[in-house]
């Protein structure tokens, strides 16, 4: 095998600059996961279609198994784990919760962030509006209304 | 420096077409040159639009100026996977996205055990084994509309920039799918309308959320009148570039958008496509969509008034 490049790298994750030494190929998904343990970002397809990888860029939602951390420095990233504030959830965490939102929560971390990036673009986003913000996010559990009633639910919380 | 690394090397924007065709092995490199240095922004002049190939799908689709003026553009950037890919993917990678076809985005162990193709390590077409060329499918969603919009790209390479149409792009080869150089980057679409230009794109998928293409149609229309004065019909995802239907933008000239001249332009537009069975659902159906796409994209730029949309 050839030799592996590794890149030292500073990435912004939840607010924290992160000084990383990792291999230049890796994907965000894997150097979360496996050089940050950052575990509550989801492997799914690894091909962008089940969208279960999702974080936040900037404060929009981007597939992270489609992202090379070597184009990231200087970006705000945000995953899951940066969602709640110390031991207060997150609105939409908390709907999410009430109403079972969630059955497998494979799903749910990607779900919560694209949620999360339309509320804070749209406070009063239309049901419709609100399927076309998580229409990058397959659930295999839920059926989907839950999700979409939840969201609805934490949008007149944090109304 | 793509000229000095040679074929080994390949440029990513988004990543998001390159990436997953990486980890199936449908490429092999050494070196990716990131494009994030392009710029990014969308410029608004009175009779065109200049847009950098670094623009995001979602930053053209939302933009106000492209909705108003070009609102098929803005339709087709919008049509283009799904929201997190488009935060991600530019229109400069959608331009030159690969072409598609079922038997080469696989995994390497799935075209392995089936028989590599020409495409990608092997040497003959597994839909059209007695044809010496490759008919995986044009599948931009913008580069049709982009064409029907008399669309025209900048190239910059080791031998210095030109302007050409966005038709000039393209090959009808599904393997070597693009006319320009390897070392060359697109660097922007330059769009042009005239007052009176409508434009709409309609797309057929499977699952609306994210989906390639199956079929669509680009239609950008000039009225002098209620008179179509000029227009450009463009199809997508039913030949291995972007197929201009010329027999229906003739039979149009001169003649009123009217329900019985839309369904017969329709009818013309869809004889030159013949999808062949590589791409989602079956091809004699596609084949029959094709003028239903064409249908709706003219019944709904004779709805609309000038550059707004239906
Ligand atoms: C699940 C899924 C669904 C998708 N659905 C669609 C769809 O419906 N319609 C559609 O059109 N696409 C679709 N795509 C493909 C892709 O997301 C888009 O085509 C996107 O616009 C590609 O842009 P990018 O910036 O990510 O390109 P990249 O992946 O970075 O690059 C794509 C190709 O273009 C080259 N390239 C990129 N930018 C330039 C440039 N400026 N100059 C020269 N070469 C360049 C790269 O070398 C590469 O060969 C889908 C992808 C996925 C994973
Ligand atoms: S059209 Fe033929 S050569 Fe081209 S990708 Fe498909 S099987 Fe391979
Ligand atoms: S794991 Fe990234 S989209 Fe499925
Ligand atoms: S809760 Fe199981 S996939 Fe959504």
């Amino acid at each position: 095998m050839r030799d592996v490049e590794r890149v030292v790298l500073i990435l912004d994750v939840n607010g924290e600059a992160r000084q990383l030494l990792v291999p230049s190929h890796k994907t965000l998904l894997e150097v979360l996961r496996e050089d940050m343990q950052l575990t509550g970002t989801k492997h799914g397809c690894e091909l962008g279609e089940c969208g279960t990888c999702t974080v936040l860029i900037d404060g929009k939602p981007q597939l992270s198994c489609l992202l090379l951390p070597i184009q990231l420095e200087g970006r705000a990233i945000t995953t899951i784990e940066g969602m709640a504030n110390g031991s207060d959830l997150h609105p939409l965490q908390v709907a999410f919760a009430e109403l079972g939102a969630a059955q497998c929560g494979y799903c749910t971390p990607g779900i919560l962030l694209a949620a999360r990036s339309l509320l804070e673009e749209n406070p009063r986003p239309t049901r419709d509006e609100i399927r076309e913000a998580l229409a990058g996010n397959l659930c295999r559990c839920t059926g989907y209304t839950k999700i979409l009633q939840a969201v609805e639910l934490a949008a007149e919380r944090l109304r | 420096m793509a000229a000095e690394l040679g074929p080994r090397a390949m440029f990513v924007a988004g990543g998001t077409d390159l990436f997953p065709k990486l980890k199936r092995r449908q490429f092999e490199v050494d070196s990716l040159i990131g494009l994030d240095f392009l710029p990014r922004a969308i410029r608004n002049r009175s009779d065109e639009c200049v847009i950098d190939a670094g623009v995001t799908l979602a930053h053209a689709s939302h933009d106000p100026h492209l909705n108003e003026r070009f609102s098929g553009y803005a339709q087709a950037a919008g049509h283009v996977s799904s929201p997190p890919l488009r935060n991600a993917g530019t229109i400069g990678g959608n331009l030159c996205v690969d072409t598609r076809c079922n038997y080469y985005d696989m995994t390497y162990e799935w075209r392995k055990a089936a028989g590599f193709c020409l495409k990608k390590d092997g040497d003959i077409c597994l839909v059209a084994p007695s044809s010496p060329r490759c008919w995986a499918v044009s599948s931009s969603d913008t580069a049709p509309m982009a064409i029907a919009l008399d669309g025209l790209v900048t190239l910059v390479g080791a031998s210095g920039e030109r302007e050409l149409p966005v038709t000039a792009l393209y090959r009808d080869d599904g393997d070597r799918y693009m006319a320009k150089q390897p070392d060359e980057v697109v660097t922007c679409l330059r769009l042009r309308r005239s007052l009176n230009t409508r434009s709409a794109y309609v797309k057929l998928r499977r699952r609306g959320s994210i989906d390639f293409p199956i079929a669509g149609a680009a239609v950008a229309v000039e009225l002098d009148g209620d008179r179509v004065e000029s227009c450009r019909i463009v199809l997508s995802a039913v030949a291995s570039y972007p197929l201009e239907a010329k027999a229906a933008e003739e039979f149009l000239k001169g003649r009123r958008l009217q329900e019985d001249v839309i369904r017969e332009a329709a009818e013309i537009a869809s004889k030159p496509a013949k999808p062949l069975d590589n791409a989602d659902l079956s091809h004699f159906w596609r084949k029959r969509m094709v003028r239903v796409v064409v249908e709706q994209a003219l019944a709904r730029v004779s709805d609309q008034q000038p550059g707004l949309d239906g």
